[in-house]
């Protein structure tokens, strides 16, 4: 238990040394919970990289932000809230007090982000903080929300970690991990490249990398694929030409880049580069293949994209109802379609506030309480749930493909297959997401 | 793993012998012009890796000049919000037609040469001129400061201006590709012919330079100010204004490697500062102010820096415990050499030690 | 205390009362208005101030002293956090065993790199600390996982054995049961001032490792240091043999950042690794430059700088621009605000490049000098007296 305060709360001291103590002018009732609200407004805490490689994909995610803060306020044309199928949200802010927020730079590092969270639960009174574009920085800020006693929505983060041996009680996450990415991918793959095949992984040498590549082997392998080999490369390789050359003799017919960001970029550009997709192996055409695809990244490999297959979390390019009225309401505010960090972050600060409205208070427990089990639909991913054993949504997942003709410089993905949510479904205690602890919901002071 | 004999293995050795000697001729470039500003203005420049950025983002400034276009409405399509579509033609396609229009802004990397020598001249000038200048008396800690605070301020313009995440600026379709090497020595590698112009250009860079400082009293009189400014100043030469220019060239020489590499993989705003460290890694090991030594190092470094990266290397490094060889082995070797070679591998006496 | 003259025991009492008042000087706007973005009261904030402290006091040890340019410090730091981490999870969350262990660590690892490295000098010194410093990284975020934790960052699991810790023990870094993470919050009228325990054993340790620098400044060894960096060749020829005294600095300097490193993990249990990575490693030297190398306080003040701007400049976008020049007229507005984000929010690092070379630029000594001179002015304003002004004495 922490004991995080901030203005117009004071503790009890008996905890704290006698020489230190400070005089105590005044004394309020002690609250429930960390940051309760107490005037007419409701702090939250938008945690994006802004700084650094990811820093694009932070400004996407903060334009997604802003929107859901007007939408939860009552102001532009209320975007997915009229397609979400709870009806809770009055457009009147949250729980009545209007939503005021706070930014900060996590700089993709995880002593920044923390840092910056701080700021906010310490100097601004966050009741919740939500944001991110990596899994280490994601981690790292659900442990400390968990320990203040804070709700943390997570932003962009991949990794089975997040809510396998890193889940918390007071963290939730949206956004689809890398287990999912093997079982969404893996059927299109075989389908398409048979079940015959030789892969070999370039994979990113830390944490989510490796998750990542642990899930898309497992995945493919079940279909009958032999995977070659699995090579670890250093997180700061800019130039991958000493990689990607073996991969010619070594009898592989796949390739499977698990990069992300401007690794993923890198890679994919040398592997084209040294020619792998014109060549012929084993009878069989090679092919390439990113597990986790970002629109917003595949851009900066230009024409290598096309006809590669990934996964993504969602694409602005799907017609339900919420992915077009959300789509529309971005657009038009901003004036080019919303990336898949956008639509993860804007439904996580919807589900925020449609959690407090339905348990009645901003008091984590209570939050995490509505949210847990919690099914919802009309936010762009088909029926969704919240599964209480470990924060996860479960939903539909897309397989896309780079396309071949793109109409504009947005249009640089098609969706091949929308994976039904029972395919990516696992047990809560699956050997890729055991070992961790929910733990108990902490409010805090 | 499949092990295809020796003949796979030579394949692979020459194929990672290329990757070295091209990963090389960026290292080498770099630390070329730093060693040349360090050289004749004993000048710690932390803002050497932002002048390859620059040079790089020289190209992506043409590309968008040349694709520069003129919006018209085509009311049969729509864009993502449902809108009559507004297709963008070049200006350069207009005027040229659609042949010659698409070919120019197909060679913008080639063309974004010509551009880049006189902006990267000028910003060379601009920056001794106004900046450095200043700097030659003060301790090297300042000029550290300043040429890296230096750095930030020309990394988040273009950030500014460019956004954050790499800029596709792709090479000439004619020399998409590969070109079997190999072949020629009765092997089987095929290489990417833009990574073959890379090293050929660098190549003949380096040469260029050091037939300059070589065969023309220009550089004649640069070598001389190089071992003893106060003598040739004392000469009636004036070695101020030769070592502008040569602060000049240094800017022009990054400037070029970033142009180039930029097909290699796509620019961002921090690409300087990826390849700051390492550069100033490889100066080091070359010995602090040699022209010869910088080049050396910088290739020697490319080429163990692949070979650590091979399946069969980390492999055996992890069989005596060292594993993940290739995350470390530049700073390794940079330490062996230190350690064994007190001045780097061709350093001069006295330069930087204190 | 006879050792330390009266200057610089004015010194560090000036220290002092402004470390225990910094929850006052660092809150000078009231909450709800609307300068309370430049507030840095809070305790986050605070702790950082000191630890950077520490770690840059420690820094200037070495190159204050010494004008050896440790590229890699921030290793020492890192190995600091790990080992402090390491205690939390083994023996429980009472911070003594993990600071002592931080600096004992970052004390072996200093002396090993620094007994190689130091066998050179100048920049091929710098390098040699540089490599030593990129392979822990690289390695503490890859292969050595399972000690550091990787990516994410090594923290405390509910299942880490934690042999030592009682079940009356609080559940969070603490000092004999007392909370790092306890604030009192003293309201007065619309100032609101946070009073953090962590922050407050930070102080101690800073004003500690403040008074030990001192002492070193002043002492025989402090001025064998220093003979070291105006001319070692000549030091070397009447038959001292300088490397003692170096690697002794190196290792001093190293054990502050293992300090600073202990405290960092204590004041928030979590250690990553980019702690490690060349950029901590320059952020430091450049803490050091800035303040005014050499000197006493200029680190700290250095370090205190940047912090801040990393901390507040880059909270402030363009709503909150928005509501300060709200009652402007909207064009004017707009403009001002579209001018302003450039440097604030995502532009934070703009304006520390600019900074940099502003301060270099005008005040040769940085921070350090700017205080000098202010004094000075000051001094001359009231009418000449010429007696020095104790905080602002640098060491040379």
């Amino acid at each position: 238990m922490s004991n995080f305060t901030r203005r117009g709360l004071i503790k009890s001291g008996a905890t704290v040394g006698a020489g230190l103590a400070m005089p105590t002018l005044i004394t309020s009732p002690v609250a429930a919970y960390t940051n309760a609200p107490t005037g007419g407004s409701v702090t939250l805490g938008f945690n994006v990289p802004q700084s650094g490689p990811y820093a694009d994909e932070g400004a996407d995610e903060l334009r997604a932000y802003k929107l859901a803060v007007e939408h939860l306020n009552g102001g532009g044309d209320g975007g997915m809230m009229n397609t979400f199928s709870s009806k809770a949200l009055k457009g009147n802010g949250i729980l009545g007090k209007k939503v005021e927020y706070v930014t900060g730079d996590t700089q993709t590092k995880s002593d920044a982000a923390r840092a910056s969270a701080k700021s906010m639960i310490e100097k601004d009174g966050a009741v919740m903080i939500t944001g991110g574009s990596s899994s280490g920085v994601a981690i790292a800020v659900q442990g400390l929300c968990q320990e203040a006693g804070v709700i943390f929505m997570a932003g962009l983060t991949h990794s089975n970690d997040t809510t396998g041996k890193d889940k918390k009680a007071n963290g939730f996450r949206h956004f689809f991990n890398g287990y999912m990415s093997g079982a969404a991918l893996a059927p299109v793959l075989e389908a398409r490249y048979g079940n015959d095949r030789n892969a070999y992984h370039l994979t990113a040498d830390y944490t989510w990398g490796w998750t990542q590549q642990e899930s898309i082997q497992a995945a493919t392998e079940a279909k009958g694929w032999n995977t070659v080999n699995n090579v670890l490369t250093p997180l700061a390789t800019t130039d991958f030409s000493s990689y990607v050359a073996p991969v010619l003799n070594s009898g592989a017919d796949v390739l499977v880049l698990n990069h992300y960001g401007g690794n993923m970029i890198n890679s994919l550009t040398s592997a084209v580069q040294f020619g792998l997709r014109d060549k012929v192996i084993n009878n069989k055409n090679f092919e390439i293949v990113v597990p986790l695809y970002s629109r917003l990244m595949a851009r900066g490999a230009g024409e290598n994209v096309k006809g590669i297959f990934g996964s993504t979390n969602w694409h602005w390019s799907l017609t339900d109802e919420g992915s077009k009225a959300f789509v529309k309401s971005f657009g038009e505010k901003y004036g080019f379609p919303p990336s898949q960090a956008a639509h993860t972050t804007y439904v996580q600060t919807i589900l925020y506030a449609d959690a407090c409205e339905r348990s009645g208070t901003f008091n984590p427990c209570g939050v995490a309480e509505a949210l847990e089990g919690f099914k919802f639909d009309g936010m762009g991913n088909g029926a969704t749930e919240y599964r209480a054993e470990d924060h996860q949504c479960f939903k539909d997942v897309l397989v896309v493909k780079g396309k071949e003709n793109p109409t504009s410089e947005f249009d640089v993905l098609e969706v091949v297959e929308i994976t039904p949510r029972a395919q990516v479904e696992y047990a809560p205690d699956h050997a890729m997401f055991a070992g961790g602890d929910l733990g108990k919901c902490n409010p805090g002071a | 793993m499949i092990y295809k004999g020796f003949d796979g293995t030579m394949d692979a050795i020459l194929l990672q012998i290329l990757n070295g000697l091209d990963k090389g001729s960026a290292y080498a470039l770099i630390a070329l012009g730093l060693t040349l500003i360090f050289g004749t203005l004993g000048v710690v420049n932390f803002a050497h890796g932002a002048l390859f950025m620059v040079g790089a983002f020289c190209a992506v400034t043409l590309q968008k000049v040349l694709t520069l276009s003129k919006i018209s409405i085509d009311p049969t399509k729509t864009d993502f919000l449902g809108n009559p579509l507004k297709v963008k033609t070049p200006y350069v396609v207009e005027w040229f037609g659609e042949g010659t229009g698409n070919a120019i802004i197909d060679w913008n990397v080639p063309l974004a040469i010509l551009v880049a020598i006189p902006i990267m001249l000028l910003v060379g000038y601009i920056m001794e001129r106004g900046l450095i200048k200043h700097f030659y008396k003060r301790p090297h800690a300042d000029q550290i400061l300043v040429t890296f605070g230096l750095a930030i301020v020309i990394q988040e313009l273009v950030k500014a201006n460019y956004g954050a995440n790499p800029i596709p600026t792709p090479a000439p379709d004619q020399f998409v590709g590969s070109y079997n090497v190999g072949a020629l020595i009765g092997l089987d590698a095929s290489y990417p012919y833009w990574r073959l112009i890379y090293f050929f250009f660098s190549i003949s860079i380096i040469g260029a330079v050091f037939a300059f400082l070589r065969f023309t009293t220009f550089g004649m009189v640069v070598r001389a100010g190089m071992v003893d400014r106060e003598t040739v100043g004392l000469l009636g030469i004036n070695i101020d204004r030769r070592f502008t220019i040569m602060f000049g060239i240094a800017a022009a020489v990054a400037g070029l490697a970033g142009v180039m590499y930029t097909p290699i993989n796509s620019p961002n705003y921090h690409m300087g500062m990826d390849f700051l460290v390492l550069s100033f890694v490889v100066v080091v090991v070359g010995g602090m102010g040699s022209l010869p030594g910088a080049v050396l190092a910088g290739f020697l470094l490319g080429i163990l820096e692949s070979f650590a990266s091979m399946n069969e290397v980390k492999g055996f490094f992890e069989a005596i415990y060292l594993p993940s060889i290739d995350q470390i082995i530049i700073y390794l070797v940079a330490i062996i050499v230190l350690l064994t070679r007190p001045r780097g591998l061709m350093g001069k006496a006295g330069v930087m030690e204190d | 205390m006879k050792s330390i003259s009266n200057a610089d025991m004015r010194t560090l009492m000036f220290v002092a009362i402004i470390t225990i008042l910094a929850p006052f000087i660092m809150n000078p706007f009231p909450t709800e208005s609307a300068l309370a973005q430049f507030n840095a009261g809070y305790p986050d904030l605070m702790q950082r101030f000191i630890i950077f402290g520490i770690l840059a006091i420690g820094f200037n040890i070495l190159f204050g002293l010494t004008g050896y340019l440790s590229f890699g410090h921030a290793a020492f730091l890192g190995v600091g956090s790990y080992a402090a981490v390491w205690m939390f999870k083994l023996l429980g969350y009472g911070i003594l065993p993990g600071l002592v262990l931080s600096v004992i660590v970052a004390g072996i690892f200093s002396l090993l790199i620094g007994f190689i490295s130091l066998r050179r000098s100048g920049i091929y010194f710098s390098i040699l600390t540089l490599a030593f410093a990129q392979m822990s990284f690289a390695l503490a975020y890859s292969v050595l996982t399972p000690l550091t934790n990787g990516e994410t960052g090594l923290q405390v699991y509910a299942d880490d054995p934690q042999f030592l810790q009682s079940a009356t023990a609080p559940n969070v870094p603490h000092l004999f049961g007392m909370k790092m993470n306890d604030t009192f919050s003293l309201n007065m009228g619309p100032w609101d001032f946070q009073f953090n325990f962590g922050y407050y054993i930070c102080a101690i340790f800073m004003l500690i490792a403040f008074y030990l620098s001192i002492r070193i400044f002043r002492s025989p060894f402090g001025m064998m240091l220093r003979a070291v960096k105006t001319n070692q060749t000549r030091l070397n020829y009447t038959g001292i043999n300088t490397r003692p005294y170096t690697l002794a600095a190196f290792v001093i300097s190293g054990m502050y950042a293992g300090l600073a490193g202990g405290l960092m993990a204590s004041m928030d249990p979590l250690a990553g690794a980019e702690r490690m990575q060349w950029t901590a490693s320059g952020e430091i030297v450049l803490m050091t430059i800035l303040g005014g190398t050499g000197t006493l306080l200029g680190p700290v003040m250095g370090a205190g700088f940047i912090k801040y701007f990393e901390n507040i400049f880059s909270k402030i976008n363009e709503t909150v621009l928005h509501g300060w020049f709200a009652w402007m007229p909207d064009g004017l507005e707009n403009a001002i605000v579209w001018v302003l984000h450039l440097f604030t929010g995502k532009g934070w690092h703009l304006t520390l490049g600019i900074l940099f070379m502003a301060i270099v630029i005008f005040l040769p000594g940085g921070l350090m000098e700017g205080s000098n001179r202010i004094a000075n002015w000051w001094k001359r304003r009231k009418g000449g007296d010429n007696a020095s002004d104790a905080t602002a004495t640098p060491a040379e």
